[in-house]
């Protein structure tokens, strides 16, 4: 049969040379797009961490540039991601035919958005790596618990690029990705208590953020990178497990409705 | 008797009302090449997604290798090669890069790639260009690393839509060179072309469809002596239509298409004397072809979606 739009993701070890296709693009720009990484947390840390930070002091009982620079590694994991699975993803999967290539082959197009995805969460490591690096050098933070750190950056960026991937099948063309960082990702981020705390919100603007994506990676994130342990850990991973899983089969039955008519 | 490489029964295609595979049934033998030849919209590229599991059917069963499609379609693409109409070979890698990469979908081992990789670089004629990214190469050699490309698996079936379209005439002799090349080495191809010269050259065996419905198989040599007078005699010029009306008693059919009036006949020996002496037209005595099949069969107006 061929694969029912809704049937469970069918995944073969298939899916790697996928990756492995997008890593050797990555390899080729591998110089500036580090630089990239580095550069631009480095700049928006000093000036915002240092020139804001100066005027506002402490915040949640920490100096401001350690709220921000904890903060703004989980928002990178969620652009990061973003970026690549949307307007990356798309180039491959609409405007180069990539993804039709390789269908040719035998890859199902279950391993092609597992590839997709998973890359994009890659990607998103690449750059929240570099961000502690800045973190380490600047004398931030130095705490060991930044290295567990990593594993939660790499779930949060699966559930971005799962969600973007939703947004990467329903696209007629780049335009489209405007409306989800204006009206989805920028909102997001300004509820998520990344550059100031959410506590002055009316209550049910705090409701809403108790359940984003982001706002679960940054309650796990800023403590570990900061020294500490998070308090309560299970729900903020269950909300960014339950997304990337929830988005991960809508991205993927949506694929299928974009190429097997 | 082998058994055939691919068998499509009865393949039927709907998208909402319009029928675009309609009761389609072929065969390819080991070795062979079918041509299938129709207008556009015919149904030729809705058959071949089919065949690789991209579209389902709704109607009609396919079996390659044996193995019933689409349920061991994975297993039946290990052996086919793909080259589609428009060229989707990766802008940022080098052809070699290509090659290998696309060997890596086969989950070829790195040993059996390396190996291959020059072979097919020497088989494209592209030995020269192996550190090339696509952007730079020409039409022909595009279509030629595509070609390649298909060949990274050493399939046993090559299904090839529309090869040589947008080629320039050499290149289209080089890559005609290279499918012959294929079919003796024992390859079968399925190939789908608008040129009949192509069709006539390589295929052993032609379908023509028209309306996603079969219209006519055989041989090119049978299918034209079937459907068709042995003579073609075209006439042009501004005295072309009274010729046509003067005349027409001396063919056993006339068509007029724009300002050329084609005249079919057995004997062209009589109406050649006649137009002879006329000096308001110019005309060509040929043998009937391949495209004057098509076009008997298939009409002279242009489609919507052509």
């Amino acid at each position: 049969m061929l694969t029912s739009l809704y049937a469970a993701p069918h995944l073969t070890v298939r899916f790697w040379p996928v990756v492995m296709r997008n890593l050797l693009v990555w390899k080729k720009l591998a110089v500036p797009s580090v630089l990239g990484n580095i550069a631009e947390p480095l700049i928006t840390l000093v000036a915002f961490g240092y020139g804001v930070g100066s005027l506002i002091g402490q915040i949640d009982g920490m100096p401001y540039i350690d709220y921000l620079a904890s903060g703004s590694v989980a928002v990178s994991a969620g652009l990061a991601a973003t970026f690549e699975a949307l307007y990356s993803a798309y180039s491959r999967m609409a405007v180069q035919k990539t993804w039709d290539s390789i269908l040719n082959a035998p890859v199902a197009l279950d391993d092609i958005v597992f590839a997709e995805m998973l890359w994009a969460a890659i990607k998103a490591l690449f750059s929240c790596a570099a961000i502690l690096v800045v973190i380490f050098v600047l004398g931030i933070s130095r705490a060991p618990s930044m290295l567990l750190a990593l594993p939660v950056l790499a779930l949060a960026g699966v559930t971005f690029a799962s969600l973007a991937l939703v947004f990467n099948a329903l696209a007629k063309g780049y335009d489209f990705f405007t409306y989800y960082f204006t009206l989805v990702i920028t909102p997001m981020t300004f509820l998520s208590g990344v550059y100031f705390p959410i506590a002055q919100m009316p209550p049910w603007l705090q409701g809403v953020a108790e359940v984003l994506p982001l706002k679960a990676a940054v309650d796990l994130v800023r403590p570990l990178v900061l020294g500490n342990i998070p308090a309560h850990p299970v729900q903020p991973l269950l909300i960014l497990a339950g997304y990337a899983c929830s988005g991960y089969y809508l991205a993927l039955v949506l694929t299928r409705r974009r190429f097997f008519r | 008797m082998p058994e055939p490489l691919l068998r499509i029964a009865h393949l039927t295609k709907k998208y909402g009302d319009a029928t675009v595979v309609d009761d389609l049934s072929l065969e390819i033998m080991p070795g062979e090449c079918l041509g299938v030849i129709g207008p556009n919209g015919a149904g030729k590229t809705t058959t071949i997604r089919i065949c690789l599991g991209l579209a389902g059917a709704d109607g009609g069963s396919i079996e390659a290798f044996g193995m019933p499609l689409p349920a061991e379609v994975r297993e039946a693409k290990k052996r086919i090669g793909v080259v589609t109409q428009f060229d989707s070979l990766d802008p940022d890698f080098t052809c070699a890069e290509n090659l290998r990469v696309y060997g890596a979908y086969f989950g070829l081992s790195r040993a059996v790639i390396e190996e291959r990789v020059p072979k097919l670089l020497d088989f494209a004629a592209l030995q020269s260009k192996a550190g090339a990214k696509p952007g730079e190469l020409s039409g022909g050699m595009k279509r030629r690393l595509s070609l390649g490309r298909a060949l990274v698996n050493d399939p046993d079936l090559l299904l090839l839509d529309e090869p040589t379209t947008g080629l320039d005439p050499q290149a289209r002799h080089l890559m005609w060179e290279r499918l012959q090349n294929l079919l003796q080495q024992g390859k079968a191809i399925l190939l789908t072309t608008h040129f009949m010269d192509e069709a006539e050259r390589l295929c052993d065996r032609l379908i023509v469809l028209d309306h996603g419905r079969k219209i006519a198989e055989g041989t090119p040599r049978k299918l034209i002596a079937e459907h068709l007078e042995s003579d073609v005699v075209e006439v042009y010029g501004d005295g072309a239509p009274e010729a046509a009306a003067a005349h027409a008693a001396l063919a056993e059919r006339v068509e007029t298409s724009g300002e050329t009036v084609f005249f079919y006949l057995r004997q062209a020996k009589p109406l050649l004397d006649a137009l002879a002496d006329n000096h308001s037209i110019r005309y060509l005595h040929r043998p009937a072809n391949l495209e004057d099949l098509f076009l008997k069969l298939t009409g002279r107006q242009i489609r919507d979606d052509a």
